[in-house]
């Protein structure tokens, strides 16, 4: 529904700064009624790529198309750039934008009122629109309460309000939930997710927020330098990882380096300095190959026993500190050169010294590319 | 370890006391009461107490008490001679006309071009702030002259230059509306900086939702943008209007011509006239006080309405100027015409004045007569040498009383629990509402009537630039404090240092930066003030404005012009001092 073809913007430095390649060369695909994120730390290019969807950054190449209609196209063909008050999104700011000379009603009928005259609904109309929209986001008993006077959990629903009024083909979200306080932010994300599958709204969402990105979204890109380094499903990326970077910016990992040994029965087999591990994966890696494997701690088995011989995906180890979390508990766990964490089901707390086995399942190891 | 505590006497908890011992008591402390009071904290505080009340108060009771009193006791006679006179309702016409026209002015101009700069990508930006120092460095008096030299009936260069065009003068800067012009655009850059800071200072993300909403630019800018600074805007318009009122250069140069009088050139002439009614002078200060005191009062009240506009800002996203598209040449060309007419017109027109010496249009007659007789009349004329010298001690007199005074009551009122602190504060921004020209007749209701002989001397004009300059040295004083955490004061408590080397050896050091910054600025300031001086100079006193003032009204236009390069040139060094201080000077007036 949304197309976006080799996108990329690049600002100019400084006096003595360096060009910055915000965006380089981003495509990528929204399908009808997907929640999709862009995620990545800041100034990885994600929040001035939703800025050129929306049409208030100018990219210098590449192609935005929302079905069959060109929102922008540069640098093939014709140039197009339609101005952002005609394409009909809707847009939530991370300050929320909310207009502080307004009442909370007018707020959200704005965006109706100064529609063209020929497309303006009536009055009446209006106040029905902005009335079932203040409804859905438990507003409407403060309609006429100024705008300034809400909480932040209120403004924050009547940006959403404001973005929705409208009904338009897509929403753009610019880190919605980042000025609310965690509590909030976790009861605002589920209700945004509830919204977003009922109202079946097409969304771009953009966040460093990795388990916003996680919990909300049908796709998620990964965003590094200017570019999307992985693109997949909240769970594919998660396990996953194709590179260490996105490893270690969702969640933590645990890295084992090795050499590639060849394919033994439905895994690939890496030589590593303590013990040979077997990983799933569905490609073909050339035996020589070095890499990096990647695990996270909830994967990590930990059991008290005494150390026998190491096997594939099963070696001796010692507790070397442990950490109460409340709803879990972390063990560091001391394997040759390697400190692996896992992370265990408070029940489970293991006394600091106790050798243990660790053990790792081949689905739930990862093969990362070596970095060069 | 085992002690043995001698048994208690039950002692009687209202043991009777003996007289004696109760007078010992109270002796005692007596004696620390004086004691505290001869600290050197005590003692300083006192002192600036007593200065600061003294500055601002005085004059204005002195004002009043001369107004509303004469031997006979309270009267109104002063009222009814002062606005029975015939003429009085066009004065005060004229007056609001003037200063709401001028007001006009400068805040369209200032607001536009305010707009423009921080919003869109229009051409010649860096042109807009060396405007906006024109206010500071050339003063309202060579403003006003500048203007004459361009735009009189007979001797300006525009009316030269448009008479071909339209057969006679077109232009005449004798009149209301000349006045509105020279003082509207004379202000607008104070305008200009008040309304870039409400600009700047607004999320541009509210802008963006409207956009976003399928608002188009112009209601974007009608629905969202104004109204947000909406009450920078009126607060500015009140401050114009009240400084336009206080303005005497422009009436007084442009407007007795004419006979245009306003309240201001009225005073002026009341004291020029005679017999002298000093009365009658008063009652039409008081008038103009209270004319200012509303404004003044009206615009802080709309400046507290602003902070519940204030909202959940997000990472200041730098956001995209907006592009004027086919606009920008267009705009461009108007800030070309305004950079011309505010800084580049006034500036070429003095310096063409000062090498001539008959003022004439340019021509190739005019051109092969070019000479620097002015300027070498002015080194011989011991009077210019003595002016600038006068100028200059007197701003660095006034600079250094008044920030001196203001670094030890600024943190009276920022740290202290002294009571009355809130009254030393209050006591220190009094002379912001009050008019220059009110201050300077004051002032010599004060020193007319008290026998400390001063009356005619520079030390008046010293005590006239302090008092107008209290508010500013406290701005600048408050403002560095607020900078300095109070724990390293209380750190060097806690090491033992008592007050005095608290203030001196950490407080001292950390807020020299601020008050440095002040200081040049009132020196600045000070240098090119007239509207108090003209009423309190004598002969043989006169500073660098007064003097210019004088040789306007003896006609000497060309030695005036030479005299004016002169002091703009020295408030050029002077403010960029200034600025190399890292004081954005031009951000703090008012």
């Amino acid at each position: 529904m949304l197309q976006i073809d080799h996108l990329a913007k690049t600002f100019e430095g400084g006096r003595d700064a360096e060009p910055v390649h915000a965006v380089d060369d981003v495509s990528f695909q929204v399908e009808e009624g997907q929640l999709y994120t862009l995620l990545g730390p800041s100034g990885c290019g994600k929040t001035t790529t939703l800025r050129s969807i929306a049409g208030l950054e100018q990219p210098d190449q590449g192609t935005i198309r929302l079905g069959d209609w060109v929102l922008f196209s540069r640098g093939q063909g014709a140039s197009v750039n339609v101005p952002a008050n005609q394409r009909g999104l809707g847009m939530v700011f991370q300050s929320y934008a909310i207009w502080p000379h307004m009442r909370v009603f007018d707020n959200v009928a704005f965006p109706l009122q100064v529609r063209r005259r020929s497309e303006r609904p009536s009055k009446r109309e209006i106040r029905e629109k902005v009335m079932r929209v203040l409804a859905t986001m438990e507003l409407d008993h403060l309609a006429d309460r100024q705008a300034t006077k809400l909480s932040g959990g209120q403004q924050q629903r009547l940006a959403l309000a404001r973005a929705m009024v409208t009904e338009p083909s897509l929403m753009l979200l610019d880190e919605p939930l980042s000025n609310l306080d965690a509590k909030l932010r976790e009861s605002l994300r589920f209700e945004l997710k509830r919204l977003q599958r009922d109202l079946g709204i097409t969304s771009v969402y953009v966040t460093h927020d990795q388990i916003e990105a996680l919990a909300l979204s049908s796709m998620v890109a990964v965003m590094c330098d200017g570019k999307i380094i992985q693109l997949g499903k909240p769970r594919e990326i998660y396990e996953q990882p194709n590179c260490r970077f996105v490893a270690e910016f969702i969640g933590t990992s645990n890295f084992i380096e090795g050499v590639v040994r060849g394919r033994e029965g439905g895994h690939i087999a890496v030589e590593t300095t303590e013990g040979r591990l077997l990983v799933d994966h569905a490609g073909d890696v050339p035996a020589g190959t070095e890499v990096v494997v990647s695990i996270r701690p909830e994967a990590v088995a930990v059991a008290e026993g005494p150390g026998g011989v190491s096997s594939p995906n099963e070696w001796n180890g010692e507790i070397l500190t442990r950490a109460f979390l409340g709803d879990s508990v972390d063990h560091i766990v001391g394997v040759g050169k390697y400190e692996i964490r896992n992370r265990a089901n408070p029940s489970v707390s293991i006394e600091p010294g106790t050798m243990v086995r660790v053990r790792m399942d081949p689905a739930k190891l990862a093969l990362v590319p070596l970095e060069g | 370890m085992t002690s043995v505590t001698a048994p208690q006497l039950p002692e009687t908890p209202e043991a009777p006391e003996t007289r004696p011992a109760a007078r010992r008591r109270r002796m005692a402390g007596l004696a620390t009461t004086v004691r505290s009071l001869l600290q050197a904290q005590t003692l300083v505080v006192l002192v600036v107490v007593v200065v600061v009340g003294y500055l601002a108060a005085v004059p204005l009771y002195y004002l009043l008490w001369g107004t509303f009193f004469d031997a006979q006791g309270f009267t109104l006679d002063a009222f009814g001679r002062a606005f029975g006179a015939a003429g009085i309702d066009r004065m005060v016409v004229n007056s609001l006309t003037f200063s709401i026209g001028a007001a006009i002015v400068s805040l369209v101009t200032g607001t536009v071009l305010a707009y423009l700069n921080v919003r869109t990508d229009v051409p010649f930006k860096a042109l807009f702030f060396a405007a906006s120092m024109i206010p500071l460095i050339i003063p309202g008096i060579l403003y006003t002259i500048a203007w004459i030299f361009l735009a009189s009936p007979d001797i300006g260069l525009l009316n030269a230059a448009l008479r071909p065009i339209f057969g006679r003068d077109v232009l005449d800067v004798f009149s209301i509306p000349g006045m509105i012009w020279v003082e509207g655009l004379h202000l607008s850059p104070l305008v200009f900086l008040l309304m870039v800071a409400a600009f700047r200072s607004m999320d541009p993300a509210l802008e963006e939702s409207a956009l976003m909403s399928g608002a188009s630019r112009w209601k974007v800018f009608r629905l969202v943008t104004v109204p947000l600074v909406r009450p920078a805007i009126v607060a500015s318009v009140l401050i114009m209007i009240v400084r336009s009122l206080e303005s005497f250069e422009v009436p007084a140069l442009l407007g007795l011509q004419n006979g245009i009088y306003v309240f201001t050139s009225r005073i002026y002439f009341t004291l020029r006239s005679y017999p002298v009614d000093l009365g009658a002078a008063g009652a039409l200060a008081t008038g103009l006080l209270a004319l200012a005191v509303a404004g003044v009062f009206l615009s802080n009240r709309v400046g507290r309405g602003t902070r519940s506009y204030q909202t959940v800002t997000g990472r200041g996203f730098r956001p995209r100027p907006i592009p004027l598209g086919r606009l920008r040449p267009v705009m461009g060309l108007l800030i070309l015409l305004y950079f011309a007419g505010t800084v580049v017109l006034p500036l070429a027109v003095l310096l063409w004045a000062s090498v001539l010496r008959f003022y004439q249009a340019p021509s190739r007659q005019a051109l092969a007569s070019l000479t620097l007789e002015n300027y070498r009349e002015l080194l011989e004329a011991n009077i210019a040498g003595t002016a600038l010298r006068n100028s200059l001690l007197l701003g660095f007199g006034a600079a250094t009383a008044v920030m001196a005074l203001m670094a030890v009551a600024g943190w009276l009122v920022v740290r202290s629990r002294v009571p009355g602190r809130q009254l030393v504060d209050q006591l220190s921004f009094l002379p912001l509402v009050v008019p220059g020209l009110v201050l300077g007749l004051s002032l010599s209701f004060v020193y007319l009537r008290s026998p400390i002989p001063i009356y005619g001397t520079l030390f008046i004009l010293l005590i006239a630039y302090c008092t107008r300059y209290l508010p500013y040295g406290m701005r600048y004083a408050v403002t560095s404090l607020h900078q300095i955490s109070t724990e390293l004061e209380e750190s060097a408590h806690a090491s033992g240092a008592k007050w005095w080397p608290t203030f001196r050896r950490v407080l001292l050091p950390l807020m020299a930066p601020g008050l440095l910054a002040g200081w040049v600025y009132i020196f600045v300031v000070s240098f090119r003030e007239l509207s108090s001086s003209i009423l309190l100079y004598s002969p043989g006193n006169e500073v660098l404005s007064i003097l210019i003032f004088e040789q306007f009204e003896n006609g000497q236009f060309t030695v005036l012009a030479a005299l004016g390069v002169v002091m703009v040139l020295t408030l050029v060094v002077l403010v960029t001092i200034a600025y190399k201080l890292g004081a954005k000077v031009g951000l703090q007036e008012r």
